[in-house]
């Protein structure tokens, strides 16, 4: 046994990987894991970064022939213009099928109500999960990321929920070396995740190596915003500002990209993706930390919602 | 536990390291576990503000006196209630110099389970004892399982040294006891350390207690570590996992094989043949993610395209006509047993390796392993949660097994139960 190991440096291998050709090789692994154990599976896809990688990672699996799934966007009825802008014009460009499950319908069916506290958020569990039944989805991809948040450390890459879409944390199934079991009964699907292993700065990095274009929201820009829960908010439709909430411009960023009632942006002058990266590689605060209102609600705010189908 | 400011290196998060290493910890309950991964992250400055806020403020509203830094692992409700770590976590964090993907594994209920998920990708494990107590048979156990799932680096760290006195010859013993057991067990690298995860000695930074030890920290050694083996030794594995056919009017006649290399290289023009069918052909073409390339390694994913129209499907095996594995119907195998409902013979399963799945049934089991020294007892008639066992398995159609010792990639399987989908077993083949 070595008691005493010399300092050496590690071993650069030609045979070695860097860790995005690891991460996005794996991540390829899992798509195509699933187009051949699947019948029908779907991206979800937000318009926000991870989705954005990972409908890249798709295409990348898959080329030369077309991706070989759907799209589905939970559409809050609050999305940054900017983001549904963009959703349309990938859509567009790759020739892909989008589905939309849309929470605004369920108010105006009167199915869901909306909160008091405006986030829609929590009402997209219900959209999506009887989007799934209806189309009977039975691999649904999603941009979750283990290092987002302590119950998502938990997870399995191939994450079974139940006819309900019901995860609980006592059924998931082992999972070893890379072999992902996908089998299910009828009426079940599973969650699949292939950035489980990403980090917010590699996904970051990932997206300045491949040059993939974004909403422009993820860079610095002037907005009118003002301050709730600690946060700067966008003025909209949604019930924002109230009179005691003074609106300023302010040069800020989105960190993460969600409905416009709880995702606040940071201040930054982060103009170029190198800066972004900067700004992230030295940053204090995880993303949820600094721009998600609907994870401070408990300790076990995403762990409960998790369980009830949410993403 | 208070989270000292720490003085020594400043690891911020770096945006230059490219290499990474998955490594997993495994202690028993108590010896301080959750208080190592969580110094870890604290003095490698891999915990944010945000964070760290959260796990102070659970703290206080629990009464406790200082910050609880096990709290910063523990994620789920029913873990925080019971103080206990229920499930495989993933953590990550990084150093100028390295990349981590961290399997926590609880020292708690199921704990075989779960240390053999997280050994079955980590090329390195720490196993944690506690000085006062020594090797226990929970170390032991640990042990037997990294050697088991064949892990290439072991590291024992001796913690609570603060508790013995930092006495060297404390450490002595129990790095000579373990040392003589690792050895019966096979594990061929093992470096031992004396660490007090709760006062920060030789974690991240070295000890001002222990002048007489002059080996590396937890932290440098992780990061110092070789990873990634050479692939030109190992045999060349492709199993296929979906046929990319795009059949438009630029491409009609285009098939390439799409999969990730589970082990090896295969490069343009090299004789292969594609298993079951034993058909040969030559690799024509290989395409790394959109970029042509004359050669490729395990595990980058890649497409590939044969000289000759064979037929082949997600299923098979390409892999070098000189270099081809044996092809049974007999799987011959130590499996860890990770369901509730037991394993026995006769039970009908289907059996997924690599990107093959075929229908098996369990013909034999004839011995059972006990974790202590991996002794084996004959006839135990069945497997039950979190047993370990030799199982004798007869597939409907032949796969292309090798032994794990020789791949961990193309020696593992699993069983699965073809009523409902549960995972039973995690194989590795003889």
């Amino acid at each position: 046994m070595t008691q005493a190991a010399t300092r050496s440096t590690a071993q650069e291998t030609p045979y070695a990987l860097s860790h995005l050709d690891a991460l996005e090789s794996e991540a390829v692994h899992i798509f195509r894991e699933v187009a051949g154990e699947f019948e029908n599976p779907v991206i979800l896809f937000s318009g926000g970064k991870d989705s954005i990688v990972m409908l890249h990672l798709a295409l990348k699996a898959f080329a030369p022939a077309a991706v070989p799934f759907s799209l589905l966007h939970v559409d809050t009825g609050h999305n940054f213009p900017e983001v549904l802008e963009y959703r349309d014009r990938v859509v567009a460009a790759h020739g892909l099928r989008l589905h939309v499950a849309s929470v605004q319908e369920y108010i105006d069916r009167g199915v869901l109500r909306e909160r008091p506290d405006g986030t829609r958020n929590p009402l997209q569990t219900l959209p999506l999960t009887e989007k799934i039944q209806s189309e009977r989805f039975d691999a649904v991809f999603g941009g979750g990321r283990r290092d987002e948040e302590k119950a998502r450390a938990k997870e399995r890459v191939f994450s079974l929920r139940d006819e309900f879409s019901q995860w609980d944390p006592r059924r998931q199934r082992p999972e070893l070396w890379n072999l992902y079991n996908g089998r299910h009964a009828p009426g079940e699907h599973v969650r699949v995740f292939p950035l489980s292993n990403w980090t917010e700065l590699d996904v970051w990095q990932y997206i300045a190596r491949e040059g993939i274009d974004l909403p422009e929201i993820y860079f610095a820009h002037e907005r009118e915003v003002f301050s709730r829960s600690g946060m700067w908010l966008t003025a909209g439709e949604w019930g924002g500002p109230k009179d005691t909430e003074p609106v300023q411009i302010r040069l800020v960023r989105y960190r993460t990209v969600g409905d416009m009632s709880c995702t606040g942006a940071v201040d930054s002058d982060a103009t170029t993706l190198e800066a972004v990266i900067t700004e992230i590689a030295a940053s204090r605060l995880t993303e949820r930390g600094a721009t998600r209102a609907d994870d401070k609600l408990s300790e076990a705010a995403m762990e409960d919602r998790k369980r009830e189908g949410y993403f | 536990m208070t989270p000292s400011t720490g003085t020594g290196t400043s690891t911020t998060l770096s945006t230059t390291a490219t290499d990474t290493l998955r490594f997993a910890t495994a202690g028993s309950v108590d010896d301080g576990k959750s208080t190592l991964v969580g110094r870890l992250l604290h003095d490698s400055k891999s915990v944010l503000a945000d964070q760290l806020e959260a796990v102070e403020h659970a703290s206080r509203a629990r009464g406790q006196q200082s910050t609880d830094l096990a709290l910063l692992t523990d994620g789920l409700r029913a873990e925080r209630e019971q103080g206990i770590t229920i499930d495989v976590a993933y953590r990550y964090f990084a150093t100028p110099r390295r990349r981590f993907i961290l399997a926590d594994t609880p020292g708690h209920e199921q704990y075989t389970r779960n240390m053999v998920t997280g050994a079955s990708t980590a090329e390195l494990t720490v196993i944690l004892v506690d000085a006062r107590n020594g090797v226990v048979e929970q170390t032991r156990r640990h042990a037997a399982i990294a050697a088991l799932l064949r892990v290439p680096h072991v590291v024992l760290a001796v913690n609570k040294m603060d508790l013995a006195g930092y006495s060297e010859e404390v450490f002595a013993a129990i790095t000579d006891e373990f040392a003589r057991y690792a050895a019966k067990l096979g594990i061929a690298e093992l470096t031992a350390i004396p660490v007090s995860a709760l006062a920060g000695d030789n974690v991240v930074e070295p000890s001002a207690h222990m002048d007489w030890y002059g080996g590396p920290t937890v932290l440098d050694h992780l990061e110092n570590v070789p990873t990634a083996g050479r692939p030109e030794g190992a045999p060349g594995r492709f199993p296929v996992q979906y046929v990319t056919r795009p059949q438009t009017p630029e491409l009609p006649d285009y098939r390439g094989y799409a999969g990730q290399i589970a082990s090896g290289s295969l490069y343009v023009g090299q004789p292969v043949s594609v298993l079951p069918s034993g058909r040969t052909s030559t690799i024509a073409g290989i395409d790394v993610l959109g970029r042509r390339a004359d050669s490729a390694f395990a595990p980058q994913s890649v497409t590939v395209s044969l000289a000759d129209d064979v037929d082949v499907a997600r299923g098979d095996l390409i892999a070098p006509t000189a270099d081809l594995p044996p092809m049974t119907r007999e799987v011959t195998a130590t499996v860890c047993h990770v369901a509730d409902q037991p394993l026995v013979p006769g039970r009908r399963v289907l059996l997924k390796h690599g990107t093959r799945t075929v229908t098996a049934i369990v013909k034999d089991i004839p011995s059972r392993l006990t974790l202590d020294d991996l002794s084996q007892h004959a006839g135990p008639g069945r497997l039950t949660a979190n047993d370990i066992g030799r199982v004798v398995v007869r597939t409907a159609e032949p796969v292309a097994l090798d032994g794990y010792a020789a791949s961990r990639r193309t020696g593992s399987f699993l069983l699965i139960d073809p009523a409902d989908g549960t995972t039973l077993s995690a194989g590795m083949a003889d």
